[in-house]
């Protein structure tokens, strides 16, 4: 019962240092994860964008695939924390030691590290839309870019919503390796009330807790904006030119 | 008698395999035209070069006595007057019944929405779908999807329409309202080039029958001609294995 008391202790003693770290780990994990999908979903429309007819065009377009490539590739295959090292030293050593302010740091690290992800689950979400799609709304006289826009890419949104919702619950764990860097997330903060107190085990379950709240209140809040977005199952059959007045509401079988 | 589009030895090669071998012909305004043959004679191919939804590798294709594949040729605004009606619908299945209708007329077309909409509702009535304004193409059975798709295409008030085998997809008891609505346009004048395996509508419907077989039109004639009278042994034989049925 002295766990629990010393848990306790730790709560209301240092409740502002956990909420502080909360706040970060979610601002961080939030903006990180919607930055991270705009860069997926940037690169996702490159990548799949068809072979243009101007030859500088598609030179152009083969230059910036292959930095696509090269940039997926080199975010997906190292840890995060090596990366928040490296681009944050890197940046202090090419300017005389002057480093990087530490949220905006942690913020560029888990965008640019969400957006390699995300940019093979975009460009998965977009290929996996019935081509006969595309064809229809070039078949009405629409653009590619016309296509994409109405057509194609709020299908994919649909679509790989799961997927950026469990980007996003990962986020929410992961931006604990920003304290090697020093950005008082979470972990973090876990890591200054220890010094003080010394109670590695009570601190450590107190924010193992919080993380897990974290992470399940999101998904479950994220899993109820799924079932919205993909609409109501039923229609209403609108009036007829003969009784404008007939609404009948038609339930679909599953 | 107002030609509206005509194919001048159109080609089209995929690799190295020749799907269409010097096609030819013309479309006057009003006509509707039936294109028959097997499967792989490549009657969907064409239809597809005419939209260009596939790139001619050879020939030309003139509309309004301008020739599409020139440089300055705007290909929405081309595409737009050029209606398409899919074996597989392709209806947008992000958007009801309405929106398909609606969306491709304020994007292509920059119509204000409330013109649009009167525009898509007047269509949608005509092929009996009035009614399911709102539903999604999921929520459809295949004559209806392909009922709205046909109010679709009819929504841009194109010059042509072209039909890929539009009733293939569906339930044999689903046909018969599809071909009505074609039915229905025929008499109304629009200008149609169908492609198609409904032997009664090639036969009852089109003022001409193309016959086409391994990438070449075998035959062009009127459907009574085609039917009743075939010039090539080939011709004879596809429709009597189909009249046999």
């Amino acid at each position: 019962m002295e766990f629990i008391r010393e848990v306790l202790g730790i709560i209301s003693q240092y409740y502002s240092y956990l909420l502080s770290g909360v706040g970060y780990t979610m601002l961080i994990a939030l903006i990180g994860t919607a930055a991270g999908f705009l860069i997926g979903l940037i690169t996702g429309v490159i990548r799949t964008a068809p072979r243009s007819k101007n030859a500088v065009l598609r030179v152009l377009h083969k230059i910036v695939n292959a930095i696509i490539a090269i940039y997926i590739e080199l975010f997906r295959g190292t840890p995060m924390m090596v990366q928040a090292m490296v681009i944050y030293w890197g940046y202090a050593f090419l300017n005389d030691g002057a480093t990087l302010p530490l949220i905006p740091a942690g913020l560029f690290i888990v965008s640019i590290n969400t957006g390699a992800y995300m940019a093979e689950i975009v460009r998965g979400g977009i290929i996996s839309v019935d081509r006969g799609q595309l064809e229809g709304a070039y078949s009405v006289g629409m653009t590619h870019a016309q296509a994409m826009g109405k057509v194609v890419i709020p299908q994919v949104l649909q679509n790989i919503l799961p997927s950026i919702s469990n980007e996003f619950v990962i986020n929410i764990k992961d931006t604990s390796v920003l304290n090697v860097i020093g950005v008082t997330e979470l972990y973090y903060m876990a890591g200054v009330i220890k010094r003080i107190n010394l109670q590695t085990f009570q601190v450590y379950t107190v924010i193992c807790v919080l993380y897990f709240v974290l992470t399940f209140t999101v998904t479950r809040l994220l899993r109820l904006a799924e079932k919205k977005l993909a609409g109501s199952d039923s229609y209403t059959i609108c009036g007829s030119g003969s009784d404008s007045q007939a609404e009948i509401h038609i339930r679909e079988a599953q | 008698m107002d030609e509206i589009l005509r194919l001048e030895h159109l080609e089209k090669t995929f690799g190295t395999h020749q799907v269409l071998r010097d096609i030819s012909f013309s479309v006057n305004k009003g006509d509707v035209i039936s294109i028959i043959g097997s499967s792989g004679s490549g009657k969907s191919t064409m239809l597809r070069c005419v939209n260009l939804l596939e790139e001619p590798t050879g020939g030309r294709i003139i509309f309004e006595g301008k020739d599409i594949s020139g440089k300055e040729l705007n290909l929405s605004q081309y595409r737009a007057r050029v209606g398409m009606v899919f074996q597989q619908f392709n209806l947008f299945n992000n958007m009801n019944a309405l929106e398909n209708c609606v969306c491709p007329q304020l994007t292509v077309l920059h119509r204000k929405r409330e013109e649009a909409e009167k525009i898509a509702r007047d269509y949608l009535e005509r092929v009996g779908m009035s009614a399911y304004c709102n539903a999604r193409p999921a929520q459809l059975s295949g004559g209806q999807k392909q009922r709205v798709a046909i109010a679709r295409t009819l929504s841009m008030n194109p010059d042509i329409i072209l039909f890929d085998e539009p009733t293939s997809a569906l339930d044999p008891e689903m046909v018969g309202e599809v071909l009505d609505v074609m039915q229905r346009l025929a008499k109304e004048g629009f200008t149609m080039l169908v492609v198609t395996h409904e032997m009664a509508f090639a036969r009852d419907v089109s003022s001409r029958v193309i016959f086409m077989d391994g990438g070449v039109i075998l035959e062009d004639a009127a459907p009574e001609e085609i039917f009743n009278n075939p010039k090539q042994p080939r011709t004879r034989e596809f429709l009597s294995r189909y009249l046999a049925r």
